[in-house]
């Protein structure tokens, strides 16, 4: 990744399905915006024309490791170059829901070459801070599977032939996607947040590393609304 | 024992290089420089000769290609993520079209490689290692036959072959001349340059392709054939 060079400041949500990441964020975006500041959000594998290649190929099975990370990387460039840079450099709060991490961790669990996947998404900017809302492994499979149990090809990651039982495929490949998101968060420093605590105390534990770290009345919007 | 095959860099996952016992030839060049003409002419020679050929080219891919086709129509994605869509489209063919075929024996005919959206990537700003790695993992071809034309040669075939310019050809998008024609030519000089500094990196064969069809395609045959001769020990065609 690259280094910073833009007045804004860009947060990541990471951590397992399940992890409650998705609302912390957007509890976070509503705190942010109501405090009328100039913030933006996007998340992962969303610009419009990628999207429907991945949903194809996703639904088709056509995806190998390689193509499956191209075609994240791919979504992701798009999103970037025309989001969340633009956004930057004017002076945003941009947050993501996953960022380059949820690549790094899900690739690599595939077997693609970690030091390819980095290269690849080298023109992405280091995020600010970088939220992992981490759980017991059983939690997080707990939570997916009582909610939703018809589990997806890829998100159960039965294209690495783990388990011909897609539930087992899934607690298997959530199990490695833990331990890889479990090495980041030492080698980038991200900030732990205990996902098993009531979803309250999670939110203000965000918002007090947010407002402890960043001087928000520089980012106030001069927009009426 | 035919020529291992092997990868710029490391291989894709699942890729077993041992296997792959056919021949992948590639055809660069720019538009109108002859290369789906003499695609052509030597599927049909070899076929002819009892070697199964498979083509592959840009924009083909089952996952991406359709998708590709819709960006370049409306000038709606950054460059960057047009290279990745082109990686993926590539890559694509590469694992689902290119390793059976060669897996089976036969012989890869590729119109245009990883060389053509390198050098139009590099052209827009692209960074070359940037690329060099995003295709680290493609196969090394056996060869790569690179059509070279001379600007009034390519202006006579593109406006003979086609009602105008193309936007993409004439890089239109790059802002360098209002006039087509004037941005045309420059465009492709860029292009050309940066295929010559990919041709030193990756030790492509330049074909003067201001020949007539019949002499270019003597040429290939010939150049082709020894490449066979590496690939398929104790055949030899005519």
């Amino acid at each position: 990744m690259s280094p910073r060079r833009d007045p804004g400041v860009l947060i990541a949500v990471e951590g397992l399905d399940g992890s409650g990441k998705s609302t912390q964020i957007h509890l976070l975006h509503e705190w942010l915006y109501g405090l009328r500041l100039r913030v933006h959000f996007t998340e992962w594998n969303s610009s419009s024309l990628v999207r429907n290649a991945t949903r194809r190929g996703k639904k088709k099975q056509l995806l190998t490791p390689t193509t499956f990370s191209l075609i994240h990387a791919t979504d992701f460039a798009d999103r970037y170059e025309r989001q969340i840079l633009p956004m930057l450099r004017g002076g945003y709060i941009v947050l993501c829901d996953r960022y380059v991490f949820t690549s790094y961790v899900r690739d690599v669990v595939r077997g693609c070459d970690p030091d390819w996947v980095r290269r690849l998404y080298g023109f992405a900017r280091m995020p600010d801070f970088t939220l992992y809302f981490r759980l017991p492994l059983e939690t997080a499979l707990g939570r997916i599977l009582e909610g939703r149990p018809r589990l997806k090809y890829f998100e159960a990651g039965m294209d690495l032939g783990l388990s011909n039982d897609i539930t087992e495929s899934f607690r298997l490949f959530q199990g490695r996607i833990m331990e890889q998101y479990d090495l980041l968060a030492n080698e980038f420093s991200f900030a732990v947040i205990d996902a098993t605590r009531n979803v309250v105390e999670q939110q203000q534990q965000v918002r007090r590393i947010i407002s402890e770290g960043v001087d928000l009345s520089h980012y106030r919007t001069r927009v009426p609304r | 024992m035919t020529r291992v095959k092997r990868c710029f860099g490391s291989p894709p996952p699942g890729l077993d290089l041992g296997r792959l016992i056919g021949a992948l030839i590639v055809i660069e060049g720019p538009d109108s420089s002859g290369r789906s003409t003499h695609i052509g002419l030597l599927a049909e020679w070899l076929e002819q000769n009892g070697y199964p050929v498979v083509q592959i080219g840009l924009k083909r891919s089952k996952l991406v290609g359709a998708e590709l086709e819709t960006a370049k129509q409306g000038n709606v994605l950054s460059p960057r993520t047009m290279s990745l869509f082109y990686a993926t489209d590539f890559y694509d063919q590469l694992e689902n079209n290119m390793v059976p075929a060669l897996r089976a024996g036969s012989v890869v005919l590729a119109d245009r490689y990883i060389f053509t959206p390198m050098a139009r990537d590099i052209v827009r700003g692209a960074d070359a290692d940037w690329l060099a790695s995003l295709y680290s993992k493609a196969l090394v071809p056996d060869a790569v036959f690179c059509l070279q034309v001379s600007d009034r040669t390519l202006v006579d075939r593109t406006l003979a072959s086609h009602d105008g310019l193309d936007y993409w050809e004439a890089g239109m998008d790059l802002g360098l001349e209002r006039d087509w024609f004037g941005s045309f030519i420059k465009y492709q000089r860029r292009v050309r340059a940066e295929f010559r500094k990919l041709q030193k990196r990756y030790d492509f064969a330049p074909i003067n392709a201001n020949r007539s069809i019949a002499t270019i395609q003597t040429e290939l045959k010939d150049r082709v054939r020894r490449v066979l001769l590496a690939n398929y020990p104790g055949r030899d065609i005519s």
